[in-house]
């Protein structure tokens, strides 16, 4: 027989096109239209908080997984990148630079790899980074550079709120929802992106195409961004059918604060979501009711980040409840 | 403010108190009675946990040893002679002595002398390499090379040797708890008889293929010939599928059958070397080797 | 809609390079290496001694208890040697070695013989029958048919599935015998109906073999009880208790048969066996093996004398193409790699699958990133990820109570996890372990 030996290996001896690589870049590619808007409509910044999170990102896992952890380096499976893209994404455009460090160290160096690094963490990442910068600096996080229309170079000085923020604020000072209406984009410029926001979030749109990419690839099934998507309109929807002067409408909340980018990329990132059907139901509905319960009744305007990281703590028990029905399981068997 | 402190004050040192008493009930009401002997007896005992004496671990053992009444077939193998003693003084029972051992492998096919013929793809342990065939070479009964007993160990007292894929013991901190020898699939190591110089003689292999296929196989197989068995004044060999064993209790350590072996399998450690052969064996010059790399 | 099993498998490309390739025959082997444990249970006892004469079809190990079946000699020649010699499980086993004496007028005659309809025997004459003869299933688990025809009166049965479903990509073994025996098989399927104590037949045919299904719609069109059914192209449909979903909707409970629904199953294969031990007392010496790849010259169909070692298979379809790295022994799904080409054919052996370098390596293994394909494809309900942890873990208990004995160890999640985990090589080690524990308990 001819040189290097025969293989010799346990079945099955073939194996799908999918691979870790694909997934990745494949969220990378579902991305790239959110990223293109956010560039358009905050210029330069947008791309400048984007690529140092993302050099960031794969600069401290190479440096964590060479120095501290002396393991192969892995920073070309495409995670980190999505990581630092979505750290980015969850950021305002005028954050300064070192913060955006800092925030990439904490989502790489903390939440990623002192859990054992891809596939063993928790917490999502770059939500959790997020979290961390907006708990730490609360007033740079909140500084949401407005887009003004046409003229889309000129941002940096102006200093806006989201639609959800300004809804917020005005109704704690007694304001009705028909009042703060000029105030509050139109939902086609929500649905476009000309709004307040971080850098990846305002674009609904543009998601969309991406979360439909993703679903055509089949990277992530439709059960957690629907599910959880019905379940914030269903919700809001209730209430503003109660009290259409106190809530906003339910397009608003879908439109706005991140609950598309939350359903399609962050709530479905493979590592910290549920691995059955019936897991992901009882984990998009839970980010859903928790993401009103604190738009509507919490100190913060915005919830998808803080309902997506609870109920990521959430996930190894719903895991361990929700099993898949074993096959034959019904029947007691009379053999044995 | 200085009633704020006193609230305080007063709340911690209130639940403080309460807790201790709940603890002080609990303690009481759920008291276990242990036979003291068991403590005093672990505290002889090495705790290692190494589970070489049959129980799980160092204390279990030692509630064995209180509880039964003949523990003359109990040994801690980590422990020795020494420790059982001591046992046997705390106790007032009867131990039996037993010689220490040693683990050694029975395999020297190493890359050189036992070529691959296929490549193993998969888990890198050697209980499923085992599972899906006889190994990367043409020999079954030889190592796999992929370290479940260097795992097993947890003395340290094993590595594998890179270079030539084989496990290697160091004597020195072999415990004979046995650990290596349920790991290995192949069933290649065996726990011989240590002496003061940790002087052995044994067969280092166990193919029991007929000469041609084992020697086809790998060099150093043993194929069989029983010259060794010819040469053996004290009939210390004894030969089973064409497959020689060196019986421990029988060989006297005359190193006889070790120069007559046509294809060096039969191993000798820690012997001087000979004076009227200068006969190089790549073997007792590993075994050396290791021998003086441990002692450095 | 076509039937299929509802939850779980996967669809591999299916590489069906020979489904036009009629069967031909192998010219004689010169010597035959017959492994004495050919199935599933005990051993088989040798019967002949070196030297000895035997005939073709001639007994030469004698079935070792009820689980187990008789080997008969595949060739008319000499007995040369007992050895061990390596077998697919990848370990040396004891084989009868016979030497083919190319003279002898019953190695020559073809093996075909005329279709014979009328049913001679008793069924009690026909389950002695294929005792006999060393009917094993042909499926490629190789379980002594007799012992699965042997029903105990208390078990009620209403239906015999026939297994045509070839869900391995490459095989066409199954689907040319399909194609070229249709009516022995049916004559076959006749003498299990009259044999067994069952009202209903269902033929399964997956409908990547459309002329296949054609042809037995043909041949069964008077028959009223033989049902022919079209299933959905999905892996492992070829499992008995997917197969018995698929079509009758039943599921076999867990750790049990299909015979606990009242279903048995048999492939096609077996029935033509089967056939041929009653109709033309012809025992099982022979069948048929799917020699394919993609680089090969010329991948064929071929009726394989039992012990024909894998050598002579390959110097018929014009030698090993450059750059092969792996030989499988069965389908890519489930096959056994082997070692090297000195292994014989066995009952069980229904392809041998020649793949080049750029498939034979494995994909590098990474983390799991928990996304749950495995979990998605497995069809028996199981999650691959949590047992791969627990056995490497060594936490039997729990892999246990995970159910782990039930893995039918079809391949589907290793097959499409995206981080080339060996998911499927550390269940089946823990299934091994937790076996043996529950056996050690009982």
């Amino acid at each position: 027989m001819s040189n290097p030996p025969i293989i010799v290996s346990a079945s099955p001896h073939i194996h799908s096109e999918k691979s870790l690589k694909k997934i990745m870049y494949d969220v990378v590619i579902a991305l790239v239209p959110a990223f293109l808007v956010s560039m358009y409509v905050f210029g330069i910044n947008a791309f400048v908080v984007t690529a140092v999170a993302v050099v960031s990102c794969l600069l401290f896992e190479y440096l964590i997984q060479k120095y501290l952890l002396k393991t192969n380096i892995t920073i070309t499976d495409g995670s980190a990148l999505i990581t630092g893209i979505l750290l980015a994404f969850n950021l305002p455009s005028g954050l300064p630079i070192w913060m955006v460090v800092i925030g990439s160290l904490f989502a790489i160096g903390v939440v990623k790899m002192s859990f054992g690094g891809l596939g063993f963490n928790i917490f999502n990442p770059a939500l959790a980074g997020r979290v961390f910068l907006l708990i730490s600096f609360p007033v740079q996080m909140t500084m949401w550079p407005t887009a003004v229309e046409n003229n889309a170079t000129m941002i940096d000085a102006v200093s806006g709120a989201t639609p959800l923020g300004i809804i917020k604020e005005g109704v704690m000072y007694g304001d009705t929802i028909t009042s703060l209406s000029s105030k509050i984009p139109s939902t086609m410029d929500m649905l476009l992106g000309i709004t307040g926001g971080s850098l990846g979030e305002m674009s609904a749109l543009a998601l969309l195409i991406g979360g439909a990419y993703l679903l055509y690839r089949r990277v992530i099934s439709w059960h957690i961004p629907i599910t959880m998507l019905v379940t914030i309109g269903i919700m809001t929807s209730i209430f503003w059918l109660i009290n259409p002067e106190h809530y906003a409408n339910p397009l608003i909340h879908l439109l706005s604060g991140g609950a598309i980018l939350g359903a399609f990329f962050m709530a479905t990132d493979l590592v910290t979501s549920p691995m059955t059907k019936k897991g992901m139901f009882v984990f998009a509905i839970g980010i859903g009711v928790i993401t009103v319960v604190i738009r509507l009744f919490g100190a913060y305007p915005e919830g998808v980040s803080f309902a997506i990281l609870i109920m990521n703590a959430f996930v190894p028990l719903i895991n361990s409840y929700f099993k898949p029905r074993r096959f034959g399981a019904a029947i007691k068997s009379k053999i044995m | 403010m200085t009633v704020s402190v006193l609230y305080s004050v007063l709340l911690l040192a209130s639940l403080g108190i309460i807790a201790a008493v709940v603890l002080y009930v609990v303690s009481k009401k759920f008291y276990v009675y242990e036979n003291p002997l068991i403590a005093e007896v672990e505290e002889l005992l090495p705790s290692a946990n190494c589970g070489g004496c049959g129980s799980p671990g160092c204390k279990s053992f030692a509630e064995k040893l209180v509880n039964t009444d003949d523990i003359s077939d109990l040994f801690c193998p980590v422990g020795g002679n020494d420790v059982m003693k001591l046992v046997a003084e705390t106790l007032g029972k009867e131990v039996a002595e037993k010689d220490p051992t040693v683990a050694v492998i029975r395999c020297q096919g190493n890359c050189e002398v036992r070529r691959k013929t296929s490549e193993y793809q998969g888990p890198k342990t050697c209980a499923i390499s085992a599972m899906i065939y006889s190994g990367e070479t043409d020999c079954q009964y030889g190592c796999l090379g992929d370290g479940d007993c260097v795992v097993a160990c947890k003395f340290d007292a094993m590595y594998m040797d890179e270079e030539n894929g084989l496990p290697i013991i160091i004597s020195d901190k072999c415990t004979s708890c046995g650990a290596c020898v349920d790991a290995c699939p192949r069933d290649i190591i065996e726990m011989r008889p240590k002496n003061k110089r940790d002087l052995k003689i044994f067969v280092g292999c166990l193919n029991e293929d007929k000469a041609g296929i084992a020697k086809k196989a790998c060099d150093v197989a043993c194929i069989g010939c029983s010259k060794c068995e010819d040469v053996c004044p004290k009939d210390a060999v004894i030969m089973i599928n064409n497959l020689a064993y060196i019986d421990p209790v029988l060989c006297t350590l005359c190193r006889k059958c070790v120069p007559v072996c046509p294809t060096h399998s039969i191993i000798e450690t820690n012997f001087p070397p000979r004076k009227e052969k200068i006969e190089v064996k790549k073997v007792v010059e590993n075994v050396e080797s290791v021998k003086s790399q441990t002692n450095a | 809609m076509l039937k299929t099993f509802p939850k779980g498998g996967i669809h591999p490309p299916e590489n069906k390079l020979t489904s036009f390739k009629e069967i031909k025959r192998m010219s004689l082997p010169k010597v035959v290496y017959v492994p004495i444990s050919q199935h599933i249970g005990i051993p088989s006892e040798i019967v002949v001694a070196v030297k000895e004469k035997v005939q073709k079809g001639q007994v030469i190990a004698k079935s070792g208890g009820f689980v187990s079946s008789n080997i008969h000699s595949p060739v008319a020649g000499t007995v040369t040697k007992l050895d061990k010699i390596i077998d697919s499980s990848g370990y040396k086993k004891q084989c009868i070695v016979i030497r083919t004496d190319v003279k002898d007028a019953s190695n020559l005659e073809e093996m075909e013989y005329p279709l014979k309809e009328e049913i001679m025997l008793t069924p009690k004459e026909i389950l002695q029958r294929i005792s006999d003869y060393g009917i094993v299933g042909l499926g490629g688990a190789t379980f002594p048919s007799h012992v699965k025809l042997s029903v105990k009166e208390d078990k009620k049965m209403d239906c015999l599935v026939v297994n045509g479903v070839e869900c391995e990509p490459y095989l066409t073994a199954d689907h040319r015998l399909m194609l070229e025996k249709t009516k022995e098989i049916v004559v076959g399927i006749k003498i299990l109906m009259y044999s067994l104590p069952v009202d209903k037949v269902i033929i399964g045919i997956e409908n990547n073999k459309k002329n296949a299904i054609q042809a037995f719609l043909k041949a069964t069109k008077s028959e009223k009880n033989i049902h022919v059914a079209a299933l959905k192209v999905k892996y492992p449909q070829g499992s008995e208790k997917q197969l018995v979903k698929a079509l009758l909707k039943r599921e076999v409970p867990k750790n049990g048969l299909p015979l606990d629904v009242g279903v048995i199953v048999h492939n096609v294969g077996t029935i033509f066996a089967i056939y041929q031990a009653v109709q033309h007392n012809m025992p099982l010496t022979e069948r048929v093996v799917t020699v394919t790849g993609k680089k090969l010259e010329n991948p064929s169909n071929y009726w394989v004398k039992i012990g024909t070692p894998i050598t002579d298979l390959i110097n018929e379809v014009g030698g090993f193409p450059e750059g092969t790295r792996k030989l499988v022994n069965g389908g890519p799904m489930m096959g056994k790699a082997i070692k090297n080409t000195d292994v014989p054919i066995t009952k069980g052996t229904s392809g041998i699958l020649v793949i080049s370098e750029d498939e034979a390596s494995r994909g590098e293994q990474q983390n799991c990133i928990r996304c749950g394909e495995c979990v998605y494809v497995c069809p028996m309900g199981l999650e691959p990820h949590l047992l791969m942890n627990l056995s490497e873990k060594g936490l039997y208990e729990k892999a246990f109570s995970e159910d782990i004995l039930t893995c039918i160890e079809c391949g589907s999640c290793s097959y499409i996890c995206p981080s080339h985990r060996p998911l499927l090589d550390f269940i089946r080690f823990g299934k091994n372990i937790v076996k043996n524990l529950q056996n050690a308990k009982n």
